[in-house]
Parts: C-alpha cells; sequence; structure tokens
C-alpha cells in the first residue's frame, strides 16, 4: 500500500493476528494506517496521531505501543496484534454477537464503554497487563490505564471492567 | 496529521548505518524508536529527507555489564527493557526507579535510551538520570573524506554532552552506540522524583539525586540534576557541593535545596511560572536527597 | 427491564472493533480531502494562488470561496435566540470557505481533494495564501474596549448581544439584606475533545440525483435538510447517516463548513469524497466554549436567606455566533440553582473575538452560572458564620413549591419553571455520605500528621429534555425480532438499549430482540438531534409512545386470532398469551406476518402491520437536581491536589438503566475535573492559540479522576410519560465549584483569606494563589 505520492515501495512482512502477510508499503506510511486502511482492521482507533491518546494502542512483539508513532516499514520483521486478534475466533457474518474475550465480557459485564472509540486500544493494553500483573489492585489498574484518554467514561467503569476481567482470566475462563 | 515524504534506509550493522547516515546529507535523520521524531513528522514540525532507522542494528541493542562492574547499554535499548532488566535494577537501580517516569509504557516499549539521550529534551528523564550516574555515551561516525578506513569513535561525558535545549555536542553524521554506567560506589543512595501535571507527562520539575558517604556518615561526593529546569538537562553543582563533607542532615539538606532553587535556571511556561518551577526544584531536591541519603547509609559500603 | 442495569447491546461490536465509526467507511474510488486554514488570528487574504497545488501528482482538485459560488453565504443562526424583550443580537456566522477576511486561526481557506490524505497535505503545503495580518483581539475582556480592533466591523462594535433578564426587584433586596457579598470571577472552558475527531463522506449518485452522507452529526436530520436546501435536492434525495461516533459532547451539533464543502466536492467530482479532521485541525475547527468573567453579588438577610443575586458578565463566543445565545442564557438561568431567589437582575455582553467558534460543550455555560452562584454562598457562609450546608438548606425550594416559574425565559424559549424535585433529602444524603458532620475533626486531625484535607460540596439544577420534539417508529417484524428507529444521533449513551428496555418492557420481549437504529435519515427522517440532554427523554418518551400503540395493535391482533378478549391477553416471552393459560398463545412474528396479509379483506380503518409512529414534545424542559461533594489533599509543598472521595447524588426522575445513569454521571465528573483542573486553552491576546495538542492541552486521565460514589433520589418528571429528566451532563456542572471550596477548606488553617475565583486552577495557579496570600508560608523553600 501506497501512501499515494508515488515513491516506491518498501516490502514489509509481518505476523499480523497470527497470519504472515507481506505488502509493499511507502515509507511514510504510519502503521495505524497501514492497519486500518491496507488491511482493513478498523478496530484500530485513531484519535491524536501525536501519541498521547493511546486509542490506536496495539501489541508489537506481545508489548503494546502506539500504531500511531510507528511507521508500517518498522514493523518489518515483528508480530502486530489488534483488537480483531484478541477475539477468538472468527467474526460470525451478520448482526450476530461475536465471541467475546474474557476481557471484552468484563468490560461489556462492568459497562467499562460508552462511546468505544478509545476501547480497543484500552482492551490492548489490559491484555498485556493483566498477562504480567494476574492480579492487580485498583491503583495498579489505574496507573496502567493512564496511558490512555477516554472521554465518556470517568474510567471508573473501566477500572471496574479491568478488576473483573483479572478474576475472569483467573477463573480460567476461556472465550464464550 | 501525516509525514511529508521521505527516503527509507534501513541498514543491518552499524558500520553500514554510519556510512548511510554520512551519505544522506544534512537533512537526513536517524530513526531510532520514533517516540519523539514521529510525532514530529506527523504534524510536520520535521520533515527529514531521508530516515536511517535503527531498529534492526541489533549490535545497538542490549545491556551488558562490564568487569569493573559498570553497565554499558546499547543505544537502541528500550527504556521498558531499562526499567525491567535484573542488571540495571542491581548496577543502576536508580534508572530502574527513574525509567516508569518516562511518559507511558506504550510509549517505553518504543523509545530508547540512545534516542532519548540524542533528542535532549530539556523536560526528559533519562538525561538527569544519567547525568548524576557520571555516565557517558560511546560515539561512532564514518570517516570524512580523506579520513583512513574504519568508524571514528569518541566518547563524549554526559555532562559535556547537552549544549541547549535539543541540542548536542554530536556531530550530524555522529550516532550514540552505547551508554556507559560507571559501577555504584561504596556507601552510595540515589533517587529521583517529579512533578508532572498528570502521571506520564513531562515534569514540570524533577530532581535525580546521588549521595556517597564517607567512613564517618558526611557525604563524599553528591550529584544533583533537574528535569526541565534550564535550558538543558543540567547538573546542579553548586547545590551538590554544598552537602559535601557534611553529614545529610535536615538543615543542610535544606540549605542545598534551597541553593538549587537559585542554581536552576528554569523558563515560564503555560503549565508553571518560573517561581513554581524553582520552588518544585527546591521541595524535589531536599526529598532526593533525603532518600539518597537514606539509601546510602544502609549500604554497607562493600 | 425499566430500572434494571442491562448490559449493553451495543458493547460486543465496539468490543471487537466491527462498530463502524466515520474512517472505517470507504466507497471504492474515494478521494481525500485535506483543508488549507489560516494560520494568522485576523487577515484579509491577499491572494489565494492553488497552481502549484492543483498541478502536484494524485490531486483532483484545489477549491477556494471562489469555486463555491452561490453556495459560499453565511450559514444560519441553528439556535434563535429566546426573545427576551429589549435584547440586542447581531447574528455573524461564517462561510463554508472564508472569503476576503479570516476571522480566527484555523479558519478554512481553501479544500485540496487528492488520493490520499498523504498528498492531500503535501498539496495542501503548496497552496500559497498571501495573507495580510490585522489588528486582533483575542483577550474577551478587552473586546469592548473603545480602540478594539473590530472582528465584524461592519457592526461598528464587537458586541454580539446584549441582553437583561430581572425578577423583583435586586435594588430593594440589596437595601433590605443584612450581607451582601460581590466578587467577580473568571471561569474559563476548553474543547470537548471527543476521542474521535469530526469526519464527513459523501457520495453522488448522479444517475439517480441522490446524495449520501456519512457524518459524525449529533443531528443528522437538521444536516440533511440544510443539505437538501443546499443544493436543491429533495429532501427525500438526501440521506445523513450518522454511524458510531466516537464522542459528541456538543460541537458535533454543529452543521459546519466542511459539512457543505465535501458534499459539494463530491457532487462536482462525481468521486466519493472524505474528510477526516486531525487533531490539531479539532483545536480550531471545531466549536469551543470560553471563558466568562462575571461581576456578581448576593444579597443575604442576617439568617444567610438570599434576597437577590445581581450579576453583570461578559461571555466569549469567538469569531461568530452561530449558535445564537444559548451557553449565556443557559449561564444565566442556571445561577438561580435549587434555591428561592427572590429578586434577580442579570446582564451579560456576548463579544465577538478573533477566536475559534463558542458553542456549547456538555454542561453549555450551566457550570459557569453554578460557580458563581456556589461561591458567592460559600463567602456569604463565612461572614454570617454559618456552614456550607447550612446556608444552602436554608434556601433551597421546598417540594410544595413545584412547578416553580423563575420568570425568566430559558434557552428553549420557554418560561424558567421548575417541574419537579426535592432538594433537601439530595443535599442531606450527600452531606451524610461525604462525612460532612465529622469531617473538622478528621481535617484538624491530618492537619497534625502535616496533611492538608478540605472538603467541597455544591448543589444545582440541570434544565435538560428541551424540545421541541422527537419521534420513533416501533415495528414487529414477522421474525419476531422489533426493530425501532428514532431520529437522534448516538454518541454512547446507550440510547440502543436503554430504548430497546422501553421497548422490550411493553411488548413482553427480550430486548436482545430489539434492533434500534439511530441516526440514519433513511430510517426516519423526523427530528432534531442529541443535545441538551435530551435523547432518553424526549426521544425515548416517542419511543415508549410508538410501543404503547404497538402494543395495542398486537393486543387486537392477537384477541382475534386466539379468540379472547383482549384484556384477557398478556405480552411475555415474545408472544401474546391468555393470562393463566399460556399455552393458549401466539408468536409475534406470527402476529406480524397476519397484520400483512397477502390475500383477503382488510377491516376498514385498520392499518397494516404491527407498527406505529409516534411523536413526543414537551411543553418545557425538566429540571434535573443534584449535589456534589468532595474531599481533596492539597500536597503542602507542591501545591498538587489530590481527589481522595467524590459523592453524587443525583435526580434525574425514573431511572431507565441504572449502569448507563453511572456511567453517564462518571464521564460529566471527569470532564468537569478536567475543567476544573487540567484543562485551559492558552490563548494570546491577539487570539493566537499556543497548546493545541494532547501533549499540552490535558484531558484527565484514569489517575486524575478517582472512584465516584453515586447515590438516586426519583422524583419523577410529570411533564413525560417515562417521568425521565436528563443526565448527560449533570456530572459535569458543579465540579469546579465543589473543588474551589474544597480546596480553600483544606488551606483554611495556612490561608485563611485565600479565594479561589476562578478555574481551571492548575498547581501553578494555586502556588501563585498560596504565595499571594498573606498569612501562607507556601511551603519551606521558596
Amino acid at each position: 500500500m501506497t501512501a499515494g505520492s508515488g515513491v516506491d515501495g518498501v516490502p514489509v512482512r509481518v505476523r499480523l493476528n497470527g497470519e504472515e502477510v507481506t505488502r509493499s508499503v511507502e515509507p511514510r506510511l504510519l502503521l495505524s494506517d497501514f492497519l486500518r486502511h491496507g488491511m482493513g482492521l478498523t478496530g484500530t482507533h485513531v484519535g491524536c496521531e501525536h501519541g498521547v491518546c493511546g486509542a490506536c494502542t496495539i501489541l508489537v512483539d506481545g508489548e503494546p505501543a502506539r500504531a500511531c508513532l510507528m511507521l508500517a516499514v518498522q514493523a518489518d520483521g515483528r508480530e502486530i496484534t489488534t483488537v480483531e486478534g484478541l477475539t477468538p475466533g472468527p467474526a460470525p457474518p451478520g448482526p450476530d454477537d461475536p465471541a467475546l474475550h474474557p476481557i471484552q465480557r468484563a468490560f461489556r459485564d462492568t459497562h467499562a464503554l460508552q462511546c468505544g472509540f478509545c476501547t480497543p486500544g484500552i482492551l490492548m493494553t489490559t491484555a498485556a497487563f493483566l498477562a504480567e500483573t494476574p492480579r492487580p489492585s485498583r491503583a495498579e489498574i489505574r496507573e496502567a490505564l493512564s496511558g490512555h484518554l477516554c472521554r465518556c467514561t470517568g474510567y471508573h467503569h473501566i477500572v471496574d471492567g479491568v478488576a473483573r476481567a483479572a478474576e475472569l482470566l483467573a477463573a480460567g475462563e476461556g472465550a464464550s | 496529521m501525516k509525514p511529508a515524504p521521505f527516503d527509507y534506509l534501513s541498514p543491518r550493522t552499524l558500520d553500514e548505518a554510519l556510512r548511510m547516515l554520512a551519505g544522506a546529507g544534512d537533512d537526513a535523520r536517524p530513526l531510532a524508536g520514533g517516540q519523539s521524531l514521529i510525532p514530529m513528522l506527523n504534524f510536520r514540525l520535521a520533515s527529514p529527507t531521508a530516515l536511517v532507522d535503527l531498529g534492526r542494528v541489533d549490535e545497538l541493542a542490549g545491556v551488558t555489564h562490564r568487569d569493573e562492574g559498570g553497565l554499558t547499554i546499547g543505544a537502541m535499548t528500550t527504556q521498558r527493557v531499562l526499567e525491567r532488566h535484573p542488571d540495571v535494577a542491581l548496577r543502576a537501580p536508580l534508572l530502574a526507579e527513574g525509567a516508569p517516569w518516562i511518559a507511558h509504557v506504550q510509549i517505553r516499549t518504543r523509545g530508547t535510551v540512545g534516542g532519548s539521550i540524542a533528542h535532549a529534551d530539556p523536560a526528559a528523564e533519562l538525561p538527569a538520570l544519567l547525568l548524576v550516574l557520571g555516565a557517558a555515551v560511546r560515539v561512532s561516525r564514518a570517516p570524512r573524506e580523506g579520513e583512513p578506513e574504519g568508524r571514528i569513535e569518541r566518547t563524549i561525558r554526559l555532562a559535556d554532552l547537552f549544549l541547549g535545549p535539543f541540542f548536542t555536542a554530536l556531530e550530524p553524521d555522529e550516532l550514540i552506540t552505547a551508554i556507559d554506567v560507571p559501577p555504584p560506589g561504596g556507601r552510595e543512595g540515589c533517587a529521583f522524583d517529579e512533578v508532572a501535571r498528570r502521571r506520564g507527562d513531562y515534569a514540570i520539575a524533577g530532581v535525580a539525586a546521588r549521595v556517597r558517604l564517607d567512613g564517618q556518615g558526611a557525604c563524599e561526593s553528591v550529584a544533583l540534576a533537574a528535569v526541565n529546569a534550564g535550558p538543558a538537562p543540567m547538573l546542579l553543582r553548586e547545590a551538590a557541593a554544598e552537602l559535601v563533607g557534611v553529614p545529610p542532615l535536615p538543615d543542610a539538606i535544606d540549605r542545598a535545596a534551597t541553593t538549587a532553587t537559585a542554581e536552576c535556571d528554569p523558563a515560564p511556561d503555560m503549565h508553571a511560572s518560573e517561581a513554581y518551577r524553582r520552588h518544585l526544584v527546591g521541595v524535589l531536591a531536599a526529598r532526593t536527597l533525603t532518600t539518597a541519603a537514606r539509601r546510602a547509609a544502609v549500604e554497607d559500603g562493600s | 427491564m425499566l430500572g434494571t442495569r442491562l448490559p449493553r447491546l451495543e458493547d460486543p461490536r465496539l468490543l471487537t472493533g466491527r462498530a463502524r465509526f466515520i474512517d472505517d467507511i470507504e466507497p471504492p474510488g474515494t478521494l481525500h480531502v485535506a483543508f488549507v486554514r489560516s494560520d494568522l488570528p485576523h487577515a484579509r487574504i491577499a491572494d489565494i494562488d492553488v497552481a502549484k497545488a492543483t498541478r502536484h501528482p494524485g490531486v483532483a482538485a484545489v477549491v477556494t470561496a471562489d469555486d463555491l459560488g452561490e453556495l459560499c453565504r453565511p450559514g444560519p443562526v441553528l439556535v434563535p435566540p429566546p426573545p427576551v424583550e429589549g435584547a440586542v443580537f447581531h447574528a455573524r456566522t461564517p462561510l463554508p470557505l472564508a472569503r476576503a477576511v479570516v476571522r480566527y486561526q484555523g479558519e478554512a481557506i481553501a479544500a485540496v481533494v487528492a488520493d490520499s490524505r498523504y498528498v492531500a497535505e503535501d498539496a495542501a503545503a503548496l497552496v500559497g495564501v498571501d495573507l495580510t495580518p490585522l489588528d486582533s483581539v483575542g483577550d474577551y475582556e478587552r473586546a469592548l474596549d473603545p480602540d478594539a480592533p473590530l472582528v465584524h466591523p461592519d457592526l461598528g462594535s464587537n458586541l454580539a448581544a446584549r441582553v437583561r433578564q430581572t425578577k423583583g426587584d435586586y435594588e430593594v433586596a440589596r437595601r433590605e439584606a443584612a450581607v451582601v457579598v460581590s466578587r467577580t470571577f473568571r471561569y474559563d472552558r476548553g474543547v470537548a475533545a471527543a476521542i474521535e475527531n469530526r469526519g464527513i463522506i459523501a457520495e453522488w449518485d448522479g444517475g439517480g440525483g441522490s446524495l449520501t452522507v456519512w457524518d459524525t452529526t449529533q443531528a443528522p436530520i437538521p444536516v440533511r435538510n440544510g443539505l437538501a436546501a443546499l443544493f436543491g435536492l429533495p429532501e427525500s434525495r438526501v440521506r445523513v447517516i450518522a454511524p458510531f461516533i466516537g464522542g459528541g459532547f456538543g460541537p458535533k451539533v454543529m452543521f459546519y463548513g466542511e459539512e457543505i464543502v465535501v458534499p459539494w466536492l463530491a457532487m462536482r467530482l462525481g468521486r466519493p469524497v472524505k474528510w477526516i479532521e486531525d487533531r490539531y485541525e479539532n483545536f480550531f475547527a471545531t466549536t469551543q466554549e470560553r471563558a466568562q468573567t462575571h461581576e456578581a453579588e448576593l444579597a443575604l438577610d442576617g439568617e444567610g436567606r438570599i434576597l437577590g443575586v445581581r450579576d453583570r458578565f461578559v461571555h466569549d463566543t469567538g469569531a461568530y455566533d452561530s449558535y445564537g445565545l444559548t451557553v449565556p442564557i443557559n449561564t444565566q438561568c442556571t445561577l438561580l440553582g435549587p434555591y428561592r431567589v427572590p429578586a434577580y437582575d442579570s446582564a451579560f455582553d456576548v463579544v465577538f473575538t478573533n477566536t475559534p467558534i463558542v458553542t456549547p460543550v456538555r454542561g453549555a455555560g450551566r457550570q459557569h452560572g453554578v460557580f458563581v452562584i456556589e461561591r458567592l454562598l460559600d463567602f456569604a457562609a463565612r461572614e454570617i458564620d454559618l456552614n456550607v450546608v447550612e446556608i444552602r438548606s436554608r434556601n433551597l425550594l421546598e417540594p410544595h413549591e413545584f412547578p416553580h416559574d423563575h420568570g425568566i425565559l430559558y434557552q428553549d424559549s420557554a418560561s424558567l419553571t421548575y417541574d419537579s424535585g426535592d432538594y433537601q433529602p439530595a443535599l442531606e444524603e450527600a452531606a451524610r455520605r461525604i462525612g460532612f458532620d465529622g469531617f473538622d475533626d478528621e481535617r484538624r486531625r491530618a492537619a497534625g500528621e502535616g496533611r492538608l484535607l478540605g472538603l467541597g460540596l455544591a448543589c444545582y439544577v440541570e434544565g435538560t429534555g428541551i424540545g421541541p420534539y422527537e419521534g420513533a417508529r416501533v415495528t414487529v417484524e414477522p421474525g419476531g425480532t422489533v426493530s425501532v428507529a428514532t431520529g437522534v444521533g448516538t454518541q454512547g449513551q446507550g440510547h440502543f438499549t436503554a430504548f430497546a428496555q422501553l421497548v422490550a418492557d411493553e411488548l413482553g420481549v427480550d430486548p436482545a430482540r430489539v434492533r434500534v437504529v439511530t441516526g440514519d435519515t433513511a430510517e426516519f427522517h423526523w427530528g432534531t438531534g442529541t443535545f441538551a440532554s435530551r435523547g432518553a427523554v424526549v426521544a425515548g418518551s416517542a419511543v415508549h409512545s410508538a410501543a404503547v400503540t404497538v402494543r395495542g395493535k398486537i393486543l387486537a391482533h392477537a384477541a382475534r386470532a386466539l379468540e379472547v378478549d383482549p384484556t384477557d391477553l398478556e405480552l411475555a416471552d415474545g408472544a401474546a398469551r391468555v393470562r393463566g393459560a399460556p399455552d393458549v398463545s401466539i408468536d409475534l412474528g406470527e402476529l406480524a406476518l397476519r397484520a400483512n396479509p397477502l390475500r383477503g379483506a382488510v377491516e376498514p380503518g385498520t392499518e397494516p402491520g404491527l407498527e406505529a409512529t409516534s411523536y413526543f414534545g414537551p411543553a418545557a424542559g425538566s429540571t434535573a437536581s443534584g449535589v456534589h461533594a468532595v474531599i481533596v489533599e492539597v500536597d503542602p509543598d507542591t501545591s498538587l491536589v489530590e481527589i481522595l472521595r467524590y459523592v453524587v447524588v443525583h435526580d434525574c426522575g425514573t431511572v431507565i438503566n441504572p449502569m448507563i445513569v453511572d456511567g453517564q454521571i462518571h464521564g460529566g465528573v471527569a470532564l468537569g475535573i478536567g475543567n476544573a483542573f487540567f484543562e485551559e486553552l492558552v490563548l494570546d491576546e491577539y487570539g493566537g492559540l499556543s497548546n493545541a495538542s494532547f501533549m499540552d492541552y490535558l484531558l484527565p486521565t484514569a489517575t486524575d479522576v478517582p472512584d465516584i460514589e453515586t447515590a438516586h433520589i426519583e422524583t419523577p418528571s410529570p411533564l413525560n410519560p417515562l417521568g425521565a429528566k436528563g443526565v448527560g451532563e449533570a456530572g459535569a456542572i458543579p465540579v469546579a465549584a465543589v473543588f474551589a471550596q474544597a480546596v480553600e477548606s483544606a488551606l483554611r488553617d495556612g490561608a485563611p483569606g485565600l479565594e479561589i475565583l476562578g478555574a481551571p486552577l492548575g498547581p501553578g495557579k494555586l502556588f501563585e494563589l498560596r504565595r499571594m496570600a498573606p498569612t501562607d508560608a507556601a511551603g519551606a523553600h521558596s
């Protein structure tokens, strides 16, 4: 994919949500645009394009990173996980509810999202955070969430959601 | 907020990187973690003609400890690694303590130690932390016209590196390859603290302190550095000198802190007046010196 | 279902990244727009040279005001000012693209259309805009100075509006007062900062003569109507779809120039055209809320009872006043609070400045008024030696006083009348929960340990759920699912769930079987939009009413089918069944099929299908109310303030879904905390903005907003069938007032004279206030 200015593409090979993909990209293409518009993974949202809001947070080799602060070419050879890769199994066709990851279920149970725009990034940070800190305190959860801006929820229910997700994961609950 | 076009160079070795950087012209920039550079590209505040991506130069990453006990930190080591590396926790605990103050985890997983130093942001934490540790950077460049083959290397003490806001003693064709951190000596303790508007923000002001005690409990050496309290990352030498030779008792620490408020050179901005910044430097100097001295006192000095 | 904490039906789509937001939509062949905007707050456009940009590879068009022709005319005033006697209002609205003059930094001058946004930005940098700077006014307090540069020179001054509303005789009240408290307050406000910026995609079907526009608007139907009128198209040929929207908070209700230029480009170029606002643009191009300065006076008797209030204030409307007087009128009305105020004399000047346009942002001026009255009560309490709860308690309206007509006009041009409320229990509950009675001891104990604790408590009312009307259509589908369509857009308020709950209750179906569509004019095209905390109240009432009608149709059909009397039927589990004999039943889907017969005769006067459309228009808004209380700790050395506890006792009438209501309150408080402590647009005296990024414009994060304890008081509104009152803005309204009181309380011993007369109040400002306060040491090292 090019950003459209006719500059020669650079090959990029990434393991994206478990699948090898190779594309030729213009060097200036942001990873966020590559994922959204090149690969059609529009669950990764873009809110500020300067690395503050956190909506575009993805996992790079399992660690959270801002997709708007990476060039697609920098992802070459990396493993990338987006919110689409968090959900177990392929999404069903039509309006039916897809299967949910325990973190996603916990967020729904606790009303941890309103407009839902910042949510995918928060889910990715939460996944990495709970893998490392399976029994977090509320203060630790707040600290872990501090790299995300949410304008709707006031965070209270998001903290509840992360705490609930930790419980679900500790209870060994898989995807529904 | 999309970057302007640029050429992209992706070296695999340091020599290749140095050659590419030297050959790409004055408007080329090395790309380390990109966590400061890419926002500038997105705002089009920077429009380099070419980026030399150091991300695949494996020899630039990693933390090793040297025989004498010090650490060598590869320039492309991420701040997240610094935060969690067992050698860092053991041999330079101040870096492990200070690293979590750098932005948010999603930035630290990409942001690098070398990139942060080369960027020379007076509001950044890492330069101040490394200043009080007496660190030095190893710098390399490709030979220039007329020079013999082989890369040219030099070492610059951190204290000599920062010349002004976003301005260092590095030449345009030079790259930081590693940072040498000396081993902790004897009864030594360090501390870092900062005041920021929000978690993860650049500090309104921050202070890093290192205190080494002699056998009698007096300060043998002291280093103090301030974040966002001057045009460049800066050591507060007068304030530190105030404590040398005396025990780190509250009165002495308060005197040093008062000196720090005068010695720092902050500018006002939308978040803080000059007076508030000076005041905070004093508060934080007192806090970090107290903590550092307490930590030094429990070291056995072996 | 009503009143249950039903998890939201829209969440699975949002949680899996499958919900489609504006930038997720891209018809094949889409072109992308970047706007060229003014760097200067005020300038004459001497020349625009588009030649180089037009020749740039990948560029389809570069257009300016001249290319727009007839379309380039000032837009309408979206909300006509209320007919206050003697009021002055000068309407000045912006052009879609600036012609000849730019009046604020960021005003759009040209649009570049290209194959990608990257290339569009490349070419935008090549457009040669020659601006001749003009003198500009950025400081609203100086806008009426005789030598102030004029934003609209034809007016001869920067006065946009002047309104005075009075009740009783304040001068008499003042003469009779035992205590008079007067202060000057400056209350600033920032940007809405929805995490999703705005965006528009337009697709023109030249053959069919129809225009489809996806738009991040809170008001899709007015946008549809506006576009149809501008382009001379029948309204039925314009479809506006508001997809999932990443937060609204007010500014997305505006009708912006980009909403005209982008569809026009699509029609002109015959290709889909897309514009996605970026964060930098958002700080200028999306409307904001900003400062007011109040000179206010409160007259009380010796027991602390309010005799009257006098207020004179200046409101900054930015370069244009497209949204009428909604914000300052809200301020003027909401200042009266839950109190008995016999005499009120309030006048304001609205001034033009060379700054981005000011329109409602969540709270919409109400918090300014609440700040003024609550602060005045705090200062009066000190003078009379009452505590902050007691002085409020003595002035609250009592239940027998409702409906209470204040005798002045509200933003909806109706008389400001509170429909219902019960304020005393809310005040007591908030005081009890925050531990008001024992707090002074707690504060002194903490002070002994060198910790500075403070408590704040403030009351507010909020006029919500205003007209004119909304509508909804409820349809039982042959499969047994129920479809609901309404015209309001939704930006995260949980309408998909709340409306499903209302319908589920009436029709006896599982809410998961109720499919709600909002914000698509092809599905429903009557209504006004989501603003003023009105979605659940007004559209919810319409949904309810339509569901009631459908219920009647179901019962009639089922009675015929089952050969029983309708009164013997109940609706449950997706079927109509005979009470006491649940085996005798018929599914709603089957009934829906029968209600649309393919052969045979239909009884005269009946309509096919199990469907009804209803409208609801309240005569006036319902008045929500509440009390917030907080405990803060001030770091004596750094002046940082930490929130230890936050309590909200709120009355929004009947609660449809308590979980959603709590979420609305939490979010409002967070926005209020932002405005009280973190968020500030830094404008220079010329109108230049110096912090247009999330690095420097600080939104509160998870470590800045505490857990929020909520409690509900329910006094149902008599003005709608649900008894509901709005809740969308309540959380944001009293926060700055509560904080100011709490911080003063924490500093009472060291700085008894310290007064907080403005917002926002960051630690830097608090440090300066403490330095100025005569008896304060402000830490050991200053």
